[in-house]
């Protein structure tokens, strides 16, 4: 991360191999087809996307767009049927035998027989790190994402929101410099939402992480976003990319300027235009 | 599992309420009507006899009670009375040394042996069983069906094969007796433990996945605590089947001891009260297993954090 971070400085990643130096995802034409009994299913079509390092883009659209689709295939937990695609210079099942990326799933997945301790330590038991280095990312970790004292509290013990806290603090135990995530918030109430928003902005401001994220919430897309793509469904394709210009620093009350209702606006737009094109 | 911490409000209206919420006033009602319904089964049942008895030695006109009480007192009655029962059981084991060949504890204790072979060998080879069909889709194709056709074949049939076999290679006493254990108990852990190790829910599954986790490593943290519940709950069936199958193994082979042969030994002199208190003994045995099991499942669950 931070040999990364100090190679851009000085300009040495111009002489690697890829042409945009500090390019983590590179996606193109990539289309992808369930066969089901139904016949083919045009889940993702001719998708081009290129995501650099310190991004943070969120997928937008109507449920049935392809949106979590595309995020599972950069996780390499989907296999795109046609075109191609790179994270971090290389295949999507490299990447992730390089651990290169942390995912957050819609529901926080934990393990119910570990305490919240063992689950985050459950990604670093499997890298096979030294006990002193579990311990020191468990604490760091679960500092960071507010759950200190609750180590050794079960999962059900905790509220939904805390539990999904728990499941972000396990995906950045790995460390990874990319976090992908899957409609993290999706089931929590709206003041735990933006609670969790405005902590996930003041990480990624922090670390420098590139965040791809999947929601269905426009307010919550333009709050986090440096870059929105909006996808529609039938088949599932891009529809939109806006690039945002709010300032990386944000708070809560950025909601109600005029910038950010202009690409709330424009997301809007988008999102109507796909659904249009139902019947 | 907690009917003592919340009384019911209905307490305060119906004054009984209170005395049916808790676990031991339905088993108290549950054991006495069982007990109702015994006495008066052997009455009936012991009537024809006893009527013979009393014309045989010339009695007429016997007081009711002292009918009743005579039904109850044979020595070879077609249903013992349950005091009949407790009495022999109290004879055949606190009062009867325990290397007597008469002593129900010893005979309880060899039955007690090939049952507990016979279920550690039976539920290790159903986990093997369980995690190599998991595993590998051939083994799952062959083998599954097999293992329930296994089941399908009486047991009463199957038993005196094996034993007559095992001795025809020299292999007698304990084991020929466990592998009917055996035979009986790998079905349930087996099956119980396919379905456990299958249990995880496809996020668990894809986390394990995004994690690069060998197939061990999904195995050992994912799939094996998953199956647990599922182990225990078929552990206790395969308990109280092993006993089945321990018990069926002494009673073709002309076994001298063990509760199956006090059983058969029973039948062939007509000691309805021995059958019985063998038939109880191993009811009390096989309760007593699961009931172990029963409490070995709970600490594991609370150590797993699992019991709430």
């Amino acid at each position: 991360m931070t040999a990364l971070a100090s190679a851009k400085d000085t300009g040495m990643v111009e002489t690697t191999i890829s042409a945009s130096p500090n390019r983590v995802i590179d996606i193109d034409n990539l289309s992808l087809t369930f066969q089901t009994n139904d016949g083919p299913v045009h889940a993702l079509s001719d998708i081009d996307l290129k995501i650099d390092e310190g991004d943070f883009v969120s997928f937008i659209g109507p449920s049935g767009c392809g949106k979590t689709t595309l995020l599972r295939v950069i996780a390499d937990l989907e296999q795109p049927t046609a075109g191609s695609i790179t994270v971090n210079g290389v295949s999507p099942q490299e990447a992730r035998l390089n651990r290169a990326y942390g995912y957050v799933f819609q529901a926080a997945a934990l393990y119910p027989w570990r305490t919240i301790a063992k689950n985050v330590a459950l990604p670093l038991e499997i890298m096979g790190l030294s006990r002193a280095e579990q311990k020191e990312r468990i604490a760091r970790n679960m500092e960071l994402v507010n759950l200190a004292g609750f180590e050794k509290k079960y999962p059900w013990q905790l509220s939904g929101g805390m539990q999904q806290r728990a499941s972000i603090a396990r995906a950045l135990a790995v460390e990874p410099d990319l976090l992908l995530m899957d409609e993290p918030f999706g089931a929590l109430d709206e003041i735990v939402r933006d609670h969790l928003n405005e902590q996930l902005l003041q990480l990624w401001a922090k670390t420098n992480k590139t965040v791809v994220f999947v929601t269905h919430s426009i307010p919550e897309a333009v709050f986090l976003s440096s870059k929105i793509v909006v996808l529609c469904p039938r088949p599932g394709r891009i529809y939109d990319v806006i690039e945002s210009n709010l300032p990386r620093e944000r708070n809560l009350d950025i909601r109600e300027s005029p910038e950010f209702l202009k690409i709330a606006h424009r997301v809007r737009d988008g999102l109507r235009a796909g659904h249009s094109y139902e019947d | 599992m907690t009917d003592t911490t919340l009384p019911s409000p209905r307490n305060n209206l119906n004054p009984f309420a209170g005395l049916m919420s808790g676990t031991v006033g339905p088993v108290t009602v549950v054991v006495l009507s069982i007990l109702a319904i015994w006495y008066i089964s052997a009455a009936v049942l012991n009537t024809p006899f006893q009527q013979e008895m009393y014309e045989r030695a010339g009695q007429e006109h016997v007081q009711f009670t002292r009918f009743i009480a005579d039904t109850w007192a044979q020595e070879r009655p077609v249903l013992p009375a349950p005091h009949q029962v407790i009495v022999e059981i109290w004879n055949t084991t606190v009062e009867k040394k325990i290397t007597s060949k008469r002593s129900l504890i010893y005979h309880s204790s060899i039955t007690l042996s090939s049952t507990l072979l016979g279920f550690l060998i039976g539920t290790s080879l159903g986990i093997l069983l369980a995690v190599g069909i998991v595993h590998s889709r051939v083994l799952d194709k062959s083998l599954m069906p097999w293992i329930i056709s296994s089941q399908t074949i009486p047991i009463l049939a199957i038993a005196p094969m094996i034993i007559v076999v095992l001795n025809a290679v020299g292999i007698s006493g304990l084991l020929p007796k466990a592998m009917i254990s055996t035979y009986l108990s790998f079905f349930p852990v087996a099956v119980g433990m396919v379905k456990g190790l299958r249990s995880p829910e496809i996020i668990h599954m894809d986390l394990m996945h995004t994690y690069s986790a060998s197939r061990f490593q999904a195995f050992w943290k994912l799939r094996l605590p998953y199956a647990v519940p599922f182990l225990f709950t078929s552990m206790k069936i395969g308990m109280a089947a092993s006993l089945v199958g321990a018990i069926v193994g002494e009673l073709p082979t002309g076994a001298v001891a063990g509760l199956g042969a006090r059983l058969l030994a029973g039948s062939y002199y007509g000691q309805t009260i021995q059958i019985w208190s063998a038939l109880i003994v191993a009811a009390f045995l096989a309760g007593s297993l699961v009931a172990l099991i029963g409490i070995l499942e709970k600490i594991a669950l609370k150590r797993m954090g699992m019991a709430r």
